[in-house]
């Protein structure tokens, strides 16, 4: 989670992703930050986040989004 | 000889009244009901005595935000379009640059809107003057006194001085433009447009007027679909959309993600892309997805009223080519002209400079920045003809087609954003407690890299920028530092932070 929290305050130092969770419906997250999140979450956690998970119900907060990376960590 | 962009929507509202021209997810309004609205909003500037005059529009992306660009040029007024998306700081700029009367609002923003400096503007409410009776004899005198050289609207793009420049453009570029881009791309009546572009700046020109003039029809993407690709493509498959002009990154962020896996689009036959290089790797993926689209690269400056070339991407390329710009669109010319100001020739590069009727007015309300863009013509002194430098370097290859080359400045193309370095720079210099700032742009990892001295924090100095500079403009990156590296004559070293932000 502490890195994934590191990646998220990268993008964005202004935010607390701790506690924020409407990251997509209040547009905090842009379609760059998508993009760029699942480049630096494939590189960090070794995942590979298919197209079928990109959905906003994964993104709108660090805790879906780290429930998300477990998961495909599982399954790998 | 049509001279007036209205003619498009009047011709094609008798043809088609009954058919959808622009919709979104809320709402879809037909060519009869544009028209209507269109004569409206005209009557009540009219009405209103605004004549002549920037008209700012400031509204939530929406089939009624382009009705009221339409009823203003139908006042007589050219619009300048504001949006949400805009920090606070750059839309007072721009107000302070054009001096509208009026403030054409929506409910989601009126509130906002009365929060500036209106300089004199009036708020007005988009809904409390679409109901106005139609005033057919003032319209159709505005309409005949109509010069194809008046202006229809005011864009802004990036200043380095931290000042957005605004971009004038009249009746003739934009429908010679439209003209020339609907024959290479075959726009018809039956083209469905999936818009991506916003509606404040001249990308969106492609759709918006094409539809008028074919009576095709513009479905407005929602914004947040471009962040989940899925959903995206099925958006395209349900509304039947065959004809997309995205900036590049919206297309690699569908191909890159995998996305074509899953869904492929239906019905696409026409790919029109631009603004900046697209990756041979993400080329070829969407060329697999969707082999019966034509895919064309654009590129074009703002200045030259939207695209100016264009390149027919046919064939497969191998994985280090670079797509070509191509060659002119017809009546228009590119000079490519070296320091001297005599022509580049055999693969000499030279910078692109624009000749003709897509050349617009220039800056609005900036003389000096206008005289040092839109320049006489060095090879003609027989007569005034201007032309457009655009700070483009480019050369032609062995077949005569135009390659770019890079820019003669610190102006970078980022998520099909132009931008002004200096313009990031100009607006962290002026937050309290920074004493110096540079930025760099990594171009391979995509990233605004900011350095910085001063007493704030990265996350102090993000939230001061996030006031002043459009979210595509705010640095991916700051980096706080005791000092700046220096060049041997003082200057910052920005070659040194270049090394840097790409050695990270």
């Amino acid at each position: 989670m502490e890195e994934l929290l590191h990646i998220l305050n990268e993008l964005h130092p202004d935010i607390d992703f701790t506690t924020q969770e409407h990251l997509i419906d209040d547009m905090i997250l842009d379609s760059f930050d998508i993009v760029t999140l699942i480049a630096e979450i494939g590189d960090t956690f070794d995942v590979t986040i298919t197209a079928d998970k990109i959905v906003p119900e994964n993104f709108n907060s660090a805790k879906a989004l780290y429930a998300l990376i477990q998961e495909m960590e599982d399954e790998a | 000889m049509q001279n007036h962009i209205l003619n498009y929507l009047y011709r094609t509202a008798a043809r088609l009244p009954d058919k959808t021209a622009y919709a979104d997810d809320a709402c879809a309004l037909t060519f009869g009901e544009v028209l209507r609205r269109t004569r409206s909003i005209g009557s009540f500037l009219h009405g209103a005595g605004v004549y002549k005059q920037p008209v700012a529009v400031f509204m939530r992306k929406s089939p009624m935000e382009i009705t009221a660009f339409l009823g203003v040029i139908a006042g007589g007024d050219f619009y300048v379009p504001l949006d949400e998306e805009m920090p606070d700081s750059r839309i007072q700029l721009i107000l302070e640059n054009v001096r509208t009367p009026i403030l054409l609002c929506d409910a989601a923003t009126a509130e906002k809107a009365r929060g500036f400096d209106l300089k004199g503007a009036r708020v007005v409410l988009y809904d409390d003057i679409i109901a106005t009776p139609a005033d057919d004899a003032a319209l159709d005198a505005i309409h005949r006194a109509a010069i194809d050289t008046d202006p229809i609207y005011i864009v802004f793009t990036s200043g380095s001085t931290g000042i957005p420049k605004g971009v004038a453009a009249c009746h003739r570029s934009v429908m010679d433009y439209i003209e020339q881009l609907s024959e290479v791309l075959a726009f018809g009546e039956d083209t469905v447009f999936g818009n991506q572009a916003p509606l404040y700046f001249d990308a969106c020109l492609k759709d918006v007027y094409s539809t008028l003039k074919f009576g095709a029809t513009t479905w407005l993407i929602p914004q947040r679909l471009f962040s989940f690709p899925i959903a995206l493509v099925e958006y395209l498959n349900a509304h039947k959309v065959n004809t997309i002009c995205w900036v590049v990154s919206a297309l690699t962020m569908v191909s890159a993600l995998g996305t074509f896996k899953t869904v492929k689009p239906q019905y696409l036959r026409t790919v029109a892309f631009g603004s900046e290089v697209f990756p041979i790797k993400q080329f070829r993926l969407w060329r697999e997805a969707v082999p019966g689209a034509a895919f064309t690269n654009l590129y074009g400056p703002t200045e030259g009223t939207g695209m100016c070339c264009y390149y027919r991407a046919d064939h497969d390329f191998a994985d280090d080519d670079v797509i070509p710009i191509g060659r002119p669109f017809a009546n228009r010319e590119v000079l490519l002209l070296k320091p001297d100001g005599t022509l580049a020739e055999n693969g000499e590069e030279g910078e692109i400079c624009i000749r003709g009727t897509a050349v617009t007015l220039g800056y609005y309300n900036d003389p000096e920045r206008t005289a040092q863009a839109f320049v006489q013509n060095p090879l003609n002194t027989a007569y005034p003809e201007l032309i457009y430098r655009t700070g483009d370097i480019g050369r032609r290859n062995a077949a005569g087609e135009l390659i770019f080359v890079s820019r003669r400045d610190h102006q970078i193309k980022h998520m099909g954003h132009r931008i002004e370095l200096g313009e990031i720079e100009a607006n962290v210099n002026m937050v309290e407690d920074v004493s110096m700032a540079a930025c760099v742009y990594d171009k391979a990892r995509q990233k605004i890299v900011l350095y910085y001295v001063g007493a704030l924090d990265e996350r102090a100095l993000t939230t001061a920028l996030k006031a002043k500079l459009p979210r595509y403009m705010l640095p991916n990156r700051c980096v706080r530092m005791e000092r700046l590296p220096l060049t041997a004559n003082g200057k910052i070293d920005r070659v040194t932070l270049k090394n840097m932000a790409e050695a990270k």
